[in-house]
């Protein structure tokens, strides 16, 4: 391994490190294959191949997801773009109930960028690929001249396999499931509008950008039939329980007063006119799960580290078929609605 | 939250909902019955957002109704205002700042929001003291800020125009849509067909002018207004106050809102908005027309500073599309749900009126919080649009 690192000499990334000779392998080498560190990418070949039959015992079929990371700032509290591009594939994996195996990794670099800073990034991944029990095992680099592109964008794609028997689907839910969420809504929404420092406002709140796949693992083991399962990314909550509630043609119910937030969260949502049940979680599901496995699932989930604060917060009901029903704290109703677009402020 | 939660309490809240209970049962005692439901105009429309977000309105008896006043500066914007907004980001001279309200409204053509991703520079921002800061940073482009609002958002804009004045920042203009609440209000009780029985006066826009300015409402119009503020616990207890009234057979203006509304108003920002502003003879209304001395614009002494000056500004004027009820919306003669187009050709993906366009708009909330009645919950729901709501009943 030693061989390859430090070859790159260069402070900051030219259009020479995309293409294509030795500048670009100089840069897959010294900070990619030495940081991901495994065998399939060390070969250095156009793909990674892996036996059919070790993928076989794991499950009967395969998972497979893509996602591309464009966060600005590239780093924040609680993360950068390189945790996230690695939790958010694994978790879009894990909602299936698939143990997550094999990334891809796709760089877009704007010229100018500081070598170093890919460096904590790509260190970013390996860390987060480890806590998932991932490899990164292909990847491919492209340089931009300065403006075609943000500093750093990151594609990922990932496969995992689903173990026999697991059949989560959008399209499970059934009356009388019960409603959980694994902990603290609206933290990363939180921390990158702060961390933009387009606002006057300070609050200790850190991303909760992070792998669930052990989680998952955890809560198959607790619960032999999920109904549905989704990170609840960019919407929110919000967005998950109505593309549920549409999906399966039934209404969910839920307490405001359930639900976990966090008081930094929820002063920052108050001052900002924001709705906590909008903002964008990075390590964050909703599962329907049967009402005869709610409380064993969420007591294993609250053992786990990715599950502490977790809570059943609603249920399924039958009417008003494809809408999402809120009790609020204060003792009335509402609907919790799809966004029309992005959550803007209010003006006053 | 320390010192929010205690506005929320579920235990003051059913208290406060078993007086008001009482008070209508009183009210209905002295009357010998009443006719039809007692309305009371929320004139805000923070208010309008606080309602539907708690479902504060579900929480009354069926005597009382709100109904949903002018107060969403965003809504009653007329679309031709927006299409001067979008000639003006167009210039590629100019950086358009705005609140982020209003950048989805729709115009004739186009909104802020489209326009900005066919290449306008449309920076939101929120304060215009930070389009002030764009403008020092760019002294090669023309800066405008879209002022907008009420009584509320004016001092911070005349603030702006003065330091711009101060520190003789050129390229900084603004584009002045800014409107006044009390020749709006005048207008609503002027109208013929007005049936509303008291007010929830706006806590923001009050904190600014003062509590007085409303007598006019109680002594002329024999109506009885409370300033509210906007908890969930502020409402119910401002109903509270404005039933109370009714009851007692007074009308006088009440201010629930004493933590934050002085009732001679804040003399600092009146003064600033004094300095900056003057009325304008007529203001467009979407929704309700054209008001008289409902807007203002930029003094003389500023002119320098008026984007309406400095640049060419069409100045057109579109109607509402025909189908829309917004009018009779704001002024309580049909709820939301009863328009022609509620939720079928009218919603918020796709506004056509006034009131569908900004998530404080009284259509806007009752499509995004209350298209279903929930209340019923246990039993039916009734799915409500504008099209033959009886007809679309689900059953549980």
């Amino acid at each position: 391994m030693n061989d390859r690192i430090n070859k790159l000499r260069d402070v900051t990334i030219n259009l020479g490190h995309g293409g294509g000779g030795r500048a670009m392998r100089d840069l897959i080498e010294d900070v990619f294959v030495a940081t991901f560190d495994n065998p399939a990418l060390a070969a250095l070949e156009d793909q990674a191949v892996f036996p059919l039959a070790e993928l076989a015992r794991h499950g009967d079929r395969l998972a497979f997801t893509t996602d591309s990371y464009v966060v600005d700032p590239l780093f924040f509290p609680g993360g950068d773009i390189g945790a996230l591009a690695v939790s958010g594939t694994v978790n879009d994996l894990a909602m299936s109930g698939a143990k997550p195996l094999f990334l891809s990794c796709g760089m877009v670099i704007e010229e100018g960028l500081a070598v170093d800073t890919l460096r904590r990034v790509a260190a970013s991944m390996q860390r987060v690929a480890i806590e998932a029990g991932v490899s990164i095992v292909t990847g491919d680099t492209k340089v931009v001249e300065r403006g075609s592109a943000d500093k750093l964008f990151i594609n990922t794609a990932g496969i995992g396999i689903v173990p026999a028997g697991v059949n989560i689907s959008a399209r499970r839910a059934q009356v009388g499931d019960a409603v959980i969420v694994n902990g603290f809504l609206g933290d990363h929404g939180v921390a990158i509008l702060i961390a933009r420092q387009q606002l006057a406002l300070q609050a200790d709140v850190a991303s909760d950008c992070g792998p669930l796949g052990s989680l998952v693992a955890t809560m198959l083991g607790a619960c032999d039939d999920i109904h549905c399962m989704r990170d609840a990314t960019r919407g929110g909550m919000a967005t998950v329980l109505n593309e549920f509630a549409i999906s399966s043609d039934v209404a969910i119910h839920i307490q405001e007063t359930a639900i976990p937030v966090r008081e930094e969260v929820r002063g920052a949502c108050e001052l900002l006119g924001l709705d906590p049940l909008y903002l964008a979680n990075e390590g964050k599901l909703i599962a329907l799960v049967p009402a005869r496995c709610a409380q064993r699932l969420l007591a294993a989930m609250r053992r786990h580290p990715a599950g502490t604060h977790a809570a059943i917060i609603g249920e399924v009901v039958a009417q008003p078929a494809g809408i999402v029903i809120l009790q609020t704290e204060f003792g009335g109703q509402r609907i919790v609605d799809m966004l029309v677009g992005e959550q803007l402020p209010r003006i006053c | 939250m320390k010192y929010v939660d205690e506005f929320r309490d579920p235990d003051r809240a059913r208290a406060l909902t078993l007086e008001i209970h009482r008070l209508v049962e009183r009210i209905d005692r002295t009357r010998g019955g009443l006719e039809r439901p007692l309305q009371i105009m929320e004139v805000c429309g923070g208010h309008t957002h606080s309602i539907f977000r708690y479902g504060i309105h579900q929480m009354l008896p069926p005597e009382v109704e709100f109904v949903h006043g002018p107060g969403c500066p965003v809504c009653v914007l007329p679309m031709g205002r927006v299409d001067d907004c979008v000639a003006l980001a167009e210039r590629p001279e100019v950086i358009f700042t705005t609140f982020g309200d209003a950048m989805r409204v729709p115009g004739s053509r186009t909104s802020l929001l489209k326009a900005k991703a066919d290449g306008a520079d449309v920076r939101m921002v929120y304060s215009p003291l930070d389009a002030l800061e764009i403008a020092r940073a760019n002294p090669h482009r023309e800066v405008i800020f879209f002022g907008l609002g009420f009584e509320t958002t004016m001092p911070s804009t005349a603030m702006t125009v003065l330091q711009a004045h101060a520190g003789h920042i050129e390229n900084f203009s603004l584009f002045c849509n800014h409107i006044t609440i009390i020749p709006t209000l005048k207008a609503i009780l002027d109208s013929p067909d007005l049936r509303l029985d008291g007010f929830l006066g706006p806590g923001h826009v009050s904190m600014v002018i003062g509590t007085r300015v409303y007598r006019f409402i109680a002594e002329q119009y024999r109506r009885p207004i409370t300033v509210a503020g906007f908890e969930p616990l502020d409402v119910l207890h401002s109903v509270f106050m404005v039933l109370r009234q009714i009851a007692e057979g007074r009308c006088e203006v009440e201010n629930q809102y004493a933590r934050i509304v002085p009732e001679d108003g804040n003399a600092q920002a009146l003064s600033a908005i004094q300095q900056v502003f003057e009325p304008r003879e007529f203001f467009e209304w979407r929704g309700l027309g054209s008001i008289e001395h409902s807007g203002v614009r930029i003094r003389d002494t500023f002119a320098a500073f008026d984007a309406e000056r400095k640049f060419p500004v069409a100045n057109l004027q579109f109607s509402d599309p025909q189908a829309c009820q917004c009018g009779e919306v704001l002024k309580g003669l049909i709820k939301p749900h009863q328009c022609k187009v509620f939720g079928t050709a009218c919603t918020p993906d796709r506004p056509l009126g006034a009131l569908m366009v900004s998530s404080e708009g009284a259509c806007a909330a009752h499509y995004r919080y209350a298209r279903i009645d929930t209340s019923a919950l246990t039993g039916r729901a009734v799915v409500r649009t504008g099209s033959a709501p009886a007809a679309l009943r689900v059953q549980a």
